[in-house]
């Protein structure tokens, strides 16, 4: 029972073949084993966890289960859950228990799933590949030497190792997409707006979306119906009409416009990925799509100016990190200057740190107009980019990410090198539109390719569809890494 | 030379709503400590911020009021700092794009109009407090009052003297009342005015450098922080030293004010737009409603009153230093038909200024509260107006309505407190006095006119009041000429 | 442009950082390499371009002034590292 998918798990507990504290009990013992391996995880809470499997298992003999009850979801630990332990892979929050539910974990709570645990992620979210976690770096399951991505890292390597049906994540500049890519599964980042941000930890706020992450594209529709909620408490929340995204899945291909930006698929990416993605495409016009030459010129921009407007929203959405009402305040300190700077030094690691500095920089006195005020230039330019794109087609794809999963270490010297591995899902970001990452191969050492793609605004149902029609004619998304389940 | 004194006032209005101005917690003060701070005002991560519509549409109020321009697309922008009661590290405020720009205000000083340009008005959020006693070597933070709707209203610097400067505070106090934005509590800070003071030489063109005063509480404090601050620095400049930009406090105690920080310590606020709100728009429609709601206002009522009923200006200040004290004098007003409204109104406005202002002082209550309602009220005024009763019976008869009887008829009946009209009776009272005062009558012969009010005292004093002392003077004058 | 160690610390003063004179010298170099990159911004003409803040092009939503919230001082002060009487404590706030 543990291989199956969200969707098959569901199918099962409302047919009773095993009950969802049986599903959760085998879900906690593989995954607390294997978490020594892949570190995914930073908070497991039996109890709670359990109590909710009990609930759900309840529902389960009503008629009120959903396609959620009763199933395991392990949580990016950016959102807060009450009771939980919630610290965002950073010290400053170790011991920071939430007293309130992020909008999506009450939906989730709501729909009967269940919290299996919060994974682990880069601190604050900011980071590629899972290094900056104060709980140590989480370990890709296809290679325990290798990254799993980030910053949904944890989440995205506890479904690739089957350590949980399916995840949630958060996505500012590829933070599902990347690590998805990077591990061989599915991840989306929804249209900014249809996700609440209200209880997700807040890293660039004009950016943040939360996602699912899971085993396939339909698991991500059935968790995405979930996920999809008007928040009178997020003012960017924005009141739509309920899709339902897995009963559209069964589209035609034929037809289908796919968008291929050139500044896209140049020689920067590793031939392999150029490799898989080639071919991804040629199954596509086998089921009858066509492919089209578009151009996203402003997208080559799309890290700079993302380097400006994310560490400036992020350097004052940190700012409440003080050590006043809650968090980690340093031991010892002469007066209350002192007590915030030391308390912030201790409390951050070296890369949220960075970027507090460079959007300090940015946004100060002088500095304004050249970078901030410049980016968001940049910005509304690569947003018309996508815009004039959506002209002559209906879905854009590309690689992922330019490389596959890079060895630990290998990127952590050079900040920029680490930026550059999100050069092709930043974009999606500054425009708002909703993204996704399927695999779509292995490369030379057996490490899964991804391959994104990127909808028009509110237009998930198609890109989603498209996905799953992919998933119908091969089984990328189907291969296991090594670590599976063992 | 002459100096002269230049003065901007930045003014922050609490906006009295019942909810925060981005939460669902509540306004009201006096809760213990930060039991009104819910997970938005604590800045708990993962929460956002979303507009209290009432705190829009009362700067709207004020934007309409003051003949501003309502600027119908407003931005939210984040101001950074660090400090304790500042929970999320950064106040939201408004900087590029305010909700309301321009405007004016209108006051008398000295019987002379002024009017004062106004900057601008935006939304921000309040801070929490600090408490320093009982906590050795600590402070105590309480966020109740962090993000409670402000309105901070920036005037140009046109005032030119203590006396403006408050007569600005004080129309502006009245102003917010009178539109309901506002409960004007100076003492709890409902209305807090920073002054930003310079001085040069009359005639000079170049302002000179200001220093901000900040968190002035009380016309009084004002008056005195200007007065010392302005003096200061023309001492300063007389010994030949330079203003230093700067902020500083005001000390009640010592009545001085002493360094905060200069302008090279000031904080760089690295102003953004606030990502977590999207820009306010407000539609004509909004802007209709709200012209429409609004009461008319002091200036316009004040107009209104010395051109309809020939009141003079003092008597008219009063009568609109408050909506409730309008509402009030037009409510009693409103029982006097033409022929008698204008007499009845210099009246009314007596007694509302008069006794009734003061006994209401001494109960500590305001007119909405009086224990003589308006109606009451004209009835004291049509007895006096038909010389039913004298001044003096009026007040004896005001002091009977206020512990509670409401019947001004009764009360005249009831006590016998009717003025005397029958003039054979007045009469007999002239002519004991005539009698027994040969000496001021004399006086008065011989051209002192003084002692005929003698006189008429000695008649009102027999009548035990009840005689109409015009009717007396009359009957006095015939009979000694 | 070249950012300097002084621009280090003084970006590390206002965001509250405490930063040794060798850390911010260490900081220096990638710091560099990051705005070598944002400066690649600079190259395009973006002249009269609308800045974008937000990726809807939307107004805010209002709420009604009612209050939703009850006190629960207890469990949001949970987690935090000195309270006293229900209030925060923090060494001594001295105006500024």
């Amino acid at each position: 029972m543990l291989d199956k998918t969200v969707k098959e798990l569901g199918d099962a507990l409302q047919r009773k073949e095993f009950s969802s504290v049986e599903l959760t009990r085998a879900f906690l013992d593989r995954s607390k084993t294997l978490n020594n391996e892949v570190n995914a995880f930073i908070t497991f809470d039996e109890e709670q966890t359990l109590a909710q499997a009990k609930k759900a298992d309840k529902i389960l003999s009503t008629d009120n289960a959903t396609a959620l009850t009763g199933i395991p979801i392990a949580h990016k630990d950016i959102w807060c859950a009450k009771n939980w332990i919630t610290t965002c892979g950073s010290r400053m929050l170790e011991n920071f228990r939430s007293p309130y539910d992020a909008h999506i974990i009450k939906r989730f709570n709501e729909y009967g799933a269940v919290t299996l645990g919060k994974t682990n992620m880069d601190e604050f979210a900011m980071g590629s590949s899972n290094e900056t976690s104060w709980f140590g770096n989480v370990k890709n399951p296809w290679d325990l030497n290798r990254v799993p991505g980030g910053s949904s890292g944890g989440s995205a390597a506890a479904v690739s190792a089957g350590m949980a049906p399916a995840s949630t994540g958060t996505d500012t500049g590829g933070s599902i997409r990347q690590p998805a890519a990077l591990c061989g599964i599915s991840g989306l980042k929804p249209t900014y707006g249809l996700v609440s941000r209200y209880g997700m930890i807040a890293f660039a706020s004009s950016l943040d979306q939360g996602g699912p992450m899971a085993k396939s594209a339909e698991d991500l529709a059935i968790l995405l119906e979930a996920m999809v909620s008007f928040d009178a408490k997020d003012s960017t929340s924005l009141e739509k009409p309920t899709v339902n995204y897995s009963g559209g899945i069964n589209r035609s291909m034929n037809g289908l416009r796919i968008g291929i930006p050139k500044e896209y698929f140049s020689d920067q990416t590793a031939p392999d990925v150029q490799k898989g993605v080639a071919e991804a495409l040629k199954e596509y016009e086998k089921m009858g799509a066509t492919l089209v030459d578009i151009s996203l010129p402003t997208s080559p921009l799309s890290v700079a100016a993302y380097y400006v407007i994310a560490p400036a929203e992020a350097s004052s959405n940190l700012s409440r990190f003080d050590g006043v009402r809650y968090g980690y305040r340093a031991p010892k300190y002469s007066d209350l200057n002192d007590m915030y700077a030391k308390t912030r030094a201790q409390g951050f690691g070296a890369e949220v740190k960075r970027r507090i500095l460079i959007g300090t920089y940015v946004l100060s006195h002088g500095y304004y107009d050249a970078y901030y005020l410049k980016a968001q230039k940049v910005r509304r330019l690569i947003s018309q980019d996508f815009a004039h794109a959506f002209k002559t087609c209906d879905v854009i794809m590309s690689p992922t990410t330019p490389s596959t999963a890079f060895q630990i270490g290998e990127k952590a010297s050079d900040p920029v090198q680490m930026y550059l591995s999100d050069t092709f899902t930043i974009a999606a970001n500054l425009a708002g539109l909703p993204a996704m990452s399927i695999p779509c191969g292995l490369d030379q050492n057996q490490l899964p390719i991804g391959l994104q793609l990127i909808g028009n605004y509110f237009d998930e149902a198609q890109m989603i569809a498209a996905a799953h029609q992919y998933q119908c004619v091969t089984d990328w998304h189907l291969k296991k890494p090594p670590l599976y389940g063992v | 030379m002459e100096w002269e004194i230049v003065i901007g006032i930045e003014t922050h209005v609490q906006l009295s709503t019942e909810s925060k101005i981005f939460s669902g917690a509540s306004t009201d003060v006096g809760a213990p400590p930060n039991a009104h701070a819910c997970e938005v005002d604590l800045a708990l991560p993962g929460v956002l911020p979303v507009l209290n519509k009432d705190a829009v549409g009362k700067a709207i109020r004020f934007g309409v009021a003051t003949q501003a321009t309502i600027n119908q697309r407003s931005i939210f922008a984040r101001k950074n700092y660090f400090y304790p009661d500042l929970p999320k590290g950064y106040q939201i405020s408004q900087m590029e794009i305010p909700i309301v720009e321009g405007g004016k205000l209108k006051f008398h000083v000295n019987k002379t109009e002024r009017t004062v340009n106004l900057t601008r008005a935006h939304l921000e959020e309040d801070a929490g407090k600090s408490l320093h006693e009982d906590f050795i070597g600590m402070s105590g933070i309480d966020l109740n009052r962090a993000g409670t709707p402000l309105l901070e209203i920036v005037s140009e610097p046109e005032m030119r003297s203590s006396n403006e400067a408050v007569e600005y505070a004080k129309t502006l106090h009245a102003l917010v009342r009178w539109i309901g934005i506002c409960e004007g509590n100076m003492q709890e800070g409902n209305f807090r005015c920073d002054a930003n003071v310079s001085v040069r030489r009359k005639g000079d063109e170049k302002l000179g450098t200001r220093r901000e005063i900040k968190n002035l509480n009380s016309f009084k404090f004002l008056q005195q922080a200007i007065e010392y601050e302005a003096s200061w620095q023309m001492e300063q400049i007389e010994d030949g030293l330079a203003i230093v930009q700067a902020t500083v406090l005001f000390d009640p105690d010592s009545g001085e004010t002493r360094l905060m920080r200069t302008k090279e310590d000031a904080h760089d606020y690295r102003y953004f737009p606030d990502p977590d709100l999207l820009p306010l728009v407000i539609d004509d429609e909004w802007l209709i409603r709200t012209r429409a709601s609004l009461p008319e206002l002091p200036e316009s009522k004040a107009k209104r009153y010395q051109s309809e009923l020939e009141l003079n200006g003092p008597d008219v200040a009063s009568l609109v230093s408050s909506l409730e004290a309008a509402t009030y004098f037009e409510a009693t007003l409103d029982q006097f038909d033409q022929k008698t409204i204008k007499p009845a109104a210099k009246l009314i406005a007596n007694w509302m200024n008069g006794e009734l202002t003061a006994s209401l002082n001494r109960a500590q209550k305001d007119f909405t509260q009086c224990p003589i309602n308006a109606e009451t009220l004209s009835n004291l005024i049509k007895r006096i107006l038909d010389n039913t009763l004298s001044t003096k019976l009026a007040r004896l008869v005001f002091e009977e309505l206020w512990s509670g009887n409401s019947s001004v008829d009764d009360i005249i009946t009831e006590k016998g407190f009717k003025q005397m009209s029958d003039t054979g009776e007045i009469e007999a009272y002239v002519s004991q006095v005539i009698k027994e005062n040969s000496q001021q009558v004399a006086d008065f012969k011989a051209g002192k006119e003084k002692a005929l009010n003698s006189l008429v005292g000695q008649v009102m004093k027999l009548t035990k009041g009840k005689a109409n002392p015009t009717q007396v003077n009359d009957i006095l004058k015939t009979k000694l000429s | 442009m070249s950012l300097t160690k002084q621009d280090v610390k003084k970006a590390a003063d206002l965001a509250r950082i405490e930063i040794t004179d060798q850390e911010a010298e260490d900081a220096l170099d990638p710091l560099k390499k990051v705005f070598t990159l944002i400066e690649e911004m600079q190259q395009l003409n973006t002249e009269n371009v609308e800045p974008m803040a937000h990726a809807q092009d939307i107004s805010t939503r209002l709420r009604d002034d009612v209050v939703t919230e009850v006190d629960q001082r207890e469990l949001l002060q949970a987690s935090a590292p000195a309270i006293e009487n229900g209030l925060f404590l923090v060494p001594k706030v001295i105006d500024q």
